[in-house]
């Protein structure tokens, strides 16, 4: 793997709305009921004693992806040489092993057309140099994404000088996308 | 109690809902998006009033999705969950199809047939010409949202009627404007004009901005709140808003007044204030310092509940913020029939912060001077909306939408007829139901005009059926902004069923009743065109690029020390109002304690939730999926009491007995135990919105304690209280 894509999101400034789901929904015309994110409020504390925040949750396309290497068909492979991890419809059996494997609840039941669906980072749109559609939609401008390994990018700069955390590290899947807290 | 709520909001709604009907293996890979044939058409969203530009993009003829233009202030280049979801609109499968008329069935009871065009045009400009020879055309009125709605003004204007009710003025916005008005001379108006991006210190009362997404507003906060800006949230609901503030004020509901005039206390008995814009640009600083004097923070602790220090602590952070702090006047501001005063309060808190006309307070807007299309002059009409409001409402500067409705109940009643634009009046102004059944009875002519079947649709006599913004053109979104601007809306789709354009509607009830001479042209897009062109534009270009930014002519804010003259009768900022006190209303703020809550009862709060808006959107297929139904926020101390939890459905009642449509209830710490939380639009009864009819509850249809400021009609809606009735219960009862 030689190019890491990661999304940074900044959980101090996403009100939770919902766009990126749409946004998602649209650009990769998802069946009715399916959505490949979502957002997740959670809220600690006692009135009036309160904190509240939101996540824009999606396929992590973790650098050590259980789904993929769980995958009996290898329908589920990195994309080129990326961590964008990809569902390749024709060799899907729908066996749900990715479903499993994945700790993010990030595989949609499955695709109407008989396979698993998910979050692919847009990489339609990112092979054009445009960001993911939930990302350029945001009206907040609360997500980032770039490349990690480049100390340059945005991504790597918001890392770098923000306080921030992955969703469920200790599995060892090694997610990309992380919230800035 | 769990301390740790765990809520997927969204997203999730319908996960396991779709179980494929084909266990298939290598079924053929799908095509990546935007790989086959793609065009784009310039848009200006109709989701709701912010109206951003963006563009269809439409591949291999279908559509496909709505993206913000990147050269629209409105917007940026991003549209809000409801402006993506825009495609539904189009989609809906319930939408209105063709014209429909009111008629009696073979069992004597009305139902509604449908009917051409012809026809159904037909009918109304018989109706209306005879509400014209009996009674004079001043009888028919206009109720309305939209942009649209100026086609049927101008026929309206052309007939003779100047009666045109939003009730977006006395149910939303209205007391705000007047409030600034009397104040500075000018409103706030539509984008508001606040120069968040540029704030040091932003306070919100009862504004939770992030819920109800108006773009801009939502974009400039958040740029706000990536400088570092200190927000201060004044709600008694841990808004989303309030999640990212410095302070968070959970206030008593309906004693804000109280705080505003204590943080004057503070600002002037601590010289905080802005002695030299007051001095220059104010009047009235001496009646006021003397009136706050009263209303110190520890005074102001027994009616809020806010400890006295976080109010001077509060007071303190705003002016160490001034000019560059905005206490923002917030939108829908309908509360308790104080409304007007409350804005005052907070149009006079900005004067002695100095943030009007100042960056990070208030800008000056500009747009652009677009000439209207040259027509024939109207004719006078025989009276104006003043009418409806007989001896009330000094103050109010257009109709009262339930002053109208009132003025249309009975034999004798001013109004005859009117055409309803847009807007699904049942659930709009709270308490209106009975009277529209009455009004309904009394009218000579309902005609309703959407695109959508909803409860008003009930009402009509005739509903003809607009194709959504995505098939028509419109009036040129000329808003007065940051920058002046146009944008244009134009049809990235042909109508579909026998659905028609609102300009082609009017231009056919003209044409019936001899006012072709209002719509001398044969294509809305000629009238575009012309006015492009006075503008060094045209049709064309606009057809290319969506959006056309002009430069500005006039300074964006006040200069350093520049005199100026405000449009009131003093040419000062009017902190004492004596137009008011001319009037019978208090020249200066008055706090007057809210209604008492009784026992076992709770404020019902009510707002907004991002991806609706009102009751319009909830049928719509996309952002269904996002948010099928509203849920009754609790807290856990009042879901222990009731024995209720997260997910059971209840019924409310209201303190006049009125009991709700069920609810879900969902219990979390972000509301006090003394009131409820729920967001406005669900509990839909029209059948024909087969997606949301039943889902969730309607707030408005508790809203029977009506609160109405006097001095310009507005509708209170806040002092309104229920408690609980558990399904089960009820089904004993």
């Amino acid at each position: 793997m030689t190019i890491r894509y990661a999304m940074v999101i900044d959980t101090r400034t996403c009100i939770g709305c919902g766009d990126c789901v749409v946004a998602c929904k649209t650009e990769n015309k998802t069946p009715v009921g399916l959505n490949r994110d979502w957002v997740v409020e959670a809220t600690r504390g006692k009135w009036p004693n309160v904190r509240t925040e939101f996540r824009s949750e999606r396929c992590n396309h973790c650098s050590n992806a259980t789904c993929v290497t769980l995958c009996p068909t290898g329908a589920s492979h990195y994309w080129r040489d990326t961590n964008i991890v990809l569902v390749e419809a024709n060799k899907c059996t729908g066996c749900k092993a990715c479903i499993a494997a994945c700790p993010y609840d990030a595989r949609l039941i499955m695709h109407p057309d008989g396979y698993i669906d998910k979050c692919t980072f847009c990489h339609h749109r990112v092979e054009r140099g445009d960001d993911p559609a939930c990302v350029s939609s945001c009206p907040t401008q609360c997500m980032h994404f770039g490349i990690l390994d480049d100390a340059g990018s945005k991504v790597s700069q918001l890392l770098k000088t923000r306080n921030y955390k992955a969703l469920m590290t200790e599995t060892g899947n090694e997610p990309n996308v992380y919230y800035l807290t | 109690m769990d301390r740790r709520e765990f809520i997927k909001v969204s997203g999730v709604t319908a996960a396991a809902a779709t179980v494929p009907s084909i266990f298939l293996s290598g079924c053929s890979t799908q095509p990546n998006p935007g790989e086959g044939e793609v065009t784009a058409t310039p848009t200006v969203c109709d989701i709701c009033f912010w109206k951003c530009a963006g563009h269809v993009y439409v591949e291999d003829s279908v559509p496909w999705k709505i993206i913000g233009n990147d050269e629209d202030l409105h917007s940026n280049g991003r549209l809000c969950t409801r402006g993506t979801g825009g495609l539904g609109a189009y989609q809906d499968k319930d939408r209105l199809k063709m014209p429909l008329v009111r008629t009696v069935g073979p069992n004597g009871q009305q139902i509604f047939r449908e009917a051409s065009w012809d026809e159904a045009l037909d009918i109304i400009a018989k109706r209306m010409q005879k509400i014209a020879d009996e009674h004079g055309a001043d009888r028919v009125a206009l109720l309305n949202h939209g942009a649209g709605a100026s086609h049927f003004k101008n026929l309206l204007r052309g007939y003779g009627s100047a009666t045109f009710s939003a009730p977006s003025y006395a149910q939303c916005r209205g007391p705000r404007e007047v409030a600034f008005q009397l104040t500075y001379g000018e409103g706030v108006g539509s984008p508001d004009r606040t120069d968040m991006e540029h704030s040091r210190c932003i306070v919100l009362i009862g504004s939770h901005i992030g819920e109800n997404l108006h773009n801009g507003q939502v974009q400039t906060l958040t740029r706000a709140l990536e400088n570092g800006v200190s927000l201060i949230t004044v709600d008694p609901r841990f808004s989303v808003a309030a999640s990212k503030s410095q302070h968070w004020l959970p206030i008593r509901p309906g004693t804000d007044v109280a705080l505003l005039l204590a943080w004057m206390n503070v600002l002037i008995s601590e010289g905080l204030y802005d002695k030299a814009y007051v001095e220059q640009y104010a009047m009235g600083f001496e009646q006021l310092a003397a009136h706050v004097r009263q209303f110190p923070p520890e005074w102001a602790y027994l009616q809020t509940g806010l400890e006295p220090e976080l109010i001077r602590e509060t007071a303190r952070e705003m002016a160490k913020n001034a000019p560059a702090t905005l206490v923002h006047p917030g939108r829908h501001t309908t509360w308790y029939g104080d409304d007007t005063q409350r804005e005052r309060a907070i149009a006079i808190l900005n004067t002695l912060l100095g943030s009007w006309g100042r960056p990070g307070g208030f800008y000056i807007q500009e747009k652009v001077k677009l000439p209207n299309y040259p027509l024939p002059d109207y004719p006078k009409p025989k009276s104006t909306f003043k009418v409806a409001h007989g001896d009330d409402y000094p103050f109010a500067t257009q109709p009262v939408s339930n002053a109208v409705i009132d003025a249309s109940i009975g034999d004798d009643a001013h109004y005859k007829g009117w055409l309803v634009y847009g807007t699904n009046l049942p659930m709009t102004i709270p308490g209106v139901r009975p009277k529209l059944r009455q009004a309904a009875d009394s009218l000579d002519l309902i005609v309703v005009i959407d695109t959508m079947p909803a409860e008003v649709t009930g009402y009509a006599d005739v509903i003809l059926p607009e194709c959504t913004y995505l098939e028509r053109y419109d009036e040129l979104r000329n808003a007065a902004e940051r920058e002046p601007s146009l944008a244009l809306r134009m049809p990235a789709f042909k109508p579909r069923h026998d659905s028609k354009p609102g300009w082609w509607i009017a231009k056919q009830l003209g044409e019936r009743l001899g006012l072709q001479k209002y719509f001398p042209w044969n294509d809305y897009s000629e009238v575009l065109d012309w006015q492009l062109k006075q503008v060094g534009s045209s049709l064309d270009e606009m057809q290319q690029i969506g959006v056309k930014n002009f430069p500005r002519k006039t300074p964006k804010y006040f200069q350093a020390g520049e005199a100026r003259r405000f449009n009131t009768p003093s040419g000062k900022i009017e902190l004492y109002s004596q137009r008011l006190a001319d009037r019978g209303f208090d020249p200066l703020p008055v706090y007057k304690r809210p209604p008492e809550r009784p026992d076992n009862y709770y404020h019902l709060n009510y707002g907004r939730m991002p991806a609706h808006t009102f009751s319009r959107t909830t049928n719509n297929p996309l952002l269904f999926q996002l948010a099928p139904e509203n849920t009754l926020w609790i807290n856990s101390l009042v879901a222990r009491q009731w024995k209720l939890k997260t997910g059971d459905s209840v019924r409310m009642q209201n303190q006049d007995g009125i009991v709700s449509k069920s609810i879900r209830v969902r219990v979390t710490e972000r509301i006090g135990p003394d009131s409820v939380f729920m967001a406005h639009g669900f509990g839909h009864s029209a059948k024909q919105l087969r997606l949301t009819n039943g889902l969730g509850a309607d707030d408005s249809a508790l809203m029977t304690n009506v609160l109405i400021d006097p001095i310009m009609g507005a509708t209170g809606m806040r002092g309104n209280f229920v408690t609980f009735v558990k399904n089960s219960e009820q089904e004993h009862a």
